[in-house]
């Protein structure tokens, strides 16, 4: 048996028994974060944040809702809305924390690319932050169904019927996973399962993971520096705080990360209390109804991008297309050729590539809110093109860069 | 010790594959536990009595969640190999979801078209594709004729014309 002594605190005691000082040195006191970067490097903390708070306000909506074909939307739009206490402030504090967590993850994944900090031992964190943006894709899509309004039903519809992988007609796949000819009773509760429960538990192990990721890799800097750890955290320990090129994760890093937070709750309570409206579609307030579609429909603003990438084309092509688009991010560390980890306004060719995919991006999200008619069905066409031109160029134009 | 690591390779290998085994055979079970539901599948039988729809007339009915489009042919509609035809009366029946990626298209008698409004693809009267996306024209029901009536689900002899023909889808 290993030798315990008598605790001097309960800090002590609890000390001994989980070598919480040891864990906390590594992963806090003694975890060096380079002093040059700006407040893009706090994205990640406000991810963590949102998680958390999808999660509390998760625990209050599912004390309610009902995943039954005929019960789901009134247990939302009435249970919930007019007699639950507070009940409007957690759907709102949800739906508006789902569409946001988006926007802060697109910022998030765009500081990354432009910083270069996929590359260079880095390339598990950029993948581990990809499967964390499929699987915030899939909570987000299973969570739209749950309120069983006319668009839960209709992108329910649409989104399963691409498991039938176009002319391969697959529809015994699609009947399998709606358990159903149409979405219906089963297609709610499974969908219920996996936004509640098996999403969130695969969410949580890979926040674990892409935090890991990047312990050792340490995080990128402003310039790209290759910063001597070591001697920078020598320095620090020794007093030279203001010579040494890093800052402990806690308390000095996290104070910065909690300021930031703190700017970006005002932003986001704004949003929960005054203009919540955006993150609930009307049509969606009309209860599913299989035989009627809504004169219009569209994803949210965050799937848009992609929902452009399949609609131009025809089906097979359109498919193909859009599969392209879901994999091309996470090839990215593999595509880039170029031995530079520095910031893209240093990397020539690759600085215009950042810029025209981030109009891109912009161009093909609008489109995809517009109707499929006339000049914006070739404007979709061409940005839809340009997409897949650019990630065919990245490799070459990476190649050709110059070591700066 | 030699002898001893291969009967720990063993005892490993073995344990390994029984427990694949085990996890492979569960995957079957959770396979099917996502399946319709046999109380889903038995659902899925409608009879519609046609008999009193007008021409150029749009009906819509209900079968298996999925709506039905039935559209008597009015007499200037150019007959099509597609057409279930029912004593003088010529009809186009066709599950009414775009095969594109499954919205309804609206009907627009003027036009006699029908056209999807989510991703702007249009069918003729013939369920026939006039402008992509659709790769496919609207999908004919298993049907069986009785009478004036129609029984969605089951396969009757002008629906299996129609299938041997390559005219349903």
């Amino acid at each position: 048996m290993a030798n315990f002594e008598k605790a001097k605190s309960l800090g002590d005691w609890m000390n001994q028994r989980l070598g919480l000082d040891t864990v906390m040195r590594v992963m806090a006191y003694e975890y060096w974060i380079p002093k040059n970067i700006n407040f893009l490097w706090a994205m990640g903390m406000i991810l963590a944040m949102m998680f958390g708070v999808m999660l509390v306000s998760g625990i209050f909506l599912l004390m309610y809702y009902k995943p039954d074909a005929a019960l789901a939307f009134d247990s939302v739009n009435y249970t919930i809305m007019t007699e639950v206490g507070y009940g409007w402030l957690w759907r709102h504090v949800h739906g508006v924390a789902a569409s946001v967590v988006f926007l802060v993850i697109y910022i998030h994944m765009f500081t990354g690319i432009y910083y270069g900090s996929y590359k260079k031992g880095r390339e598990m964190i950029w993948i581990t932050g990809m499967l964390l943006f499929v699987t915030f894709s899939a909570e987000a899509f299973s969570g739209y169904m749950l309120p069983w309004g006319q668009m839960s039903y209709w992108a329910g519809m649409v989104i399963t019927n691409l498991f039938s992988f176009g002319s391969l007609e697959l529809n015994g796949v699609v009947e399998w996973i709606r358990g159903d000819y149409v979405p219906g009773d089963a297609f709610i509760l499974r969908f219920f399962m996996l936004h509640v429960l098996l999403l969130p538990l695969a969410i949580m192990a890979l926040i674990g993971l892409h935090f890991g990721a990047l312990r050792i890799p340490h995080v990128n800097n402003q310039d790209g520096e290759e910063i001597d750890f070591d001697e920078a955290a020598k320095l620090y320990k020794e007093g030279k705080k203001k010579e040494s090129k890093v800052i402990p994760f806690h308390p000095v890093f996290l104070s910065k990360d909690v300021f930031v937070m703190g700017v970006f709750l005002i932003f986001f309570f704004y949003l929960v209390f005054y203009h919540y409206g955006f993150a609930l579609d009307p049509v969606n307030f009309d209860p599913a109804d299989g035989l009627k579609t809504p004169a219009h429909i569209y994803p949210e603003w965050y799937f848009l991008w992609s929902y452009e990438i399949l609609r131009p084309f025809s089906k097979d092509i359109g498919l193909i297309a859009f599969g392209f688009a879901q994999v091309a991010f996470f090839l990215l560390p593999f595509l880039d050729k170029s031995p530079n980890a520095v910031p893209a306004s240093r990397r020539g060719l690759f600085n215009i590539w950042f810029w025209v995919m981030l109009v891109d991006m912009i161009v093909l999200s609008v489109m995809g809110k517009l109707p499929p008619e006339g000049a914006w069905n070739v404007i979709g066409l061409l940005s839809a093109l340009t997409f897949i031109g650019l990630w065919i160029a990245l490799p070459i134009i990476t190649k050709l860069e110059k070591k700066v | 010790m030699a002898v001893n690591e291969n009967r720990r390779d063993f005892l490993g290998m073995a344990l390994g594959g029984f427990t694949a085994v085990g996890g492979i055979i569960s995957l079957g079970a959770m396979k099917a536990s996502w399946d319709p539901l046999p109380s889903v599948k038995a659902a899925g039988f409608t009879t519609i009595d046609i008999s009193g729809a007008k021409a150029g007339q749009l009906n819509v009915e209900k079968w298996r969640g999925k709506p039905i489009f039935v559209l008597k042919k009015t007499p200037d509609m150019k007959p099509h190999d597609r057409d279930i035809v029912i004593g003088k009366d010529r009809f186009h029946i066709s599950i009414g979801l775009c095969t594109h990626l499954g919205c309804i298209p609206s009907y627009f008698p003027k036009k006699s078209e029908f056209i999807c409004a989510c991703h702007g693809g249009i069918f003729d009267v013939n369920g026939e594709v006039v402008k992509a996306p659709p790769p496919s024209p609207l999908v004919i029901p298993p049907f069986r004729l009785d009478g004036s009536k129609l029984v969605l689900g089951e396969e009757g002899d002008e629906y299996k014309k129609l299938k041997a023909a390559g005219l349903v889808a």
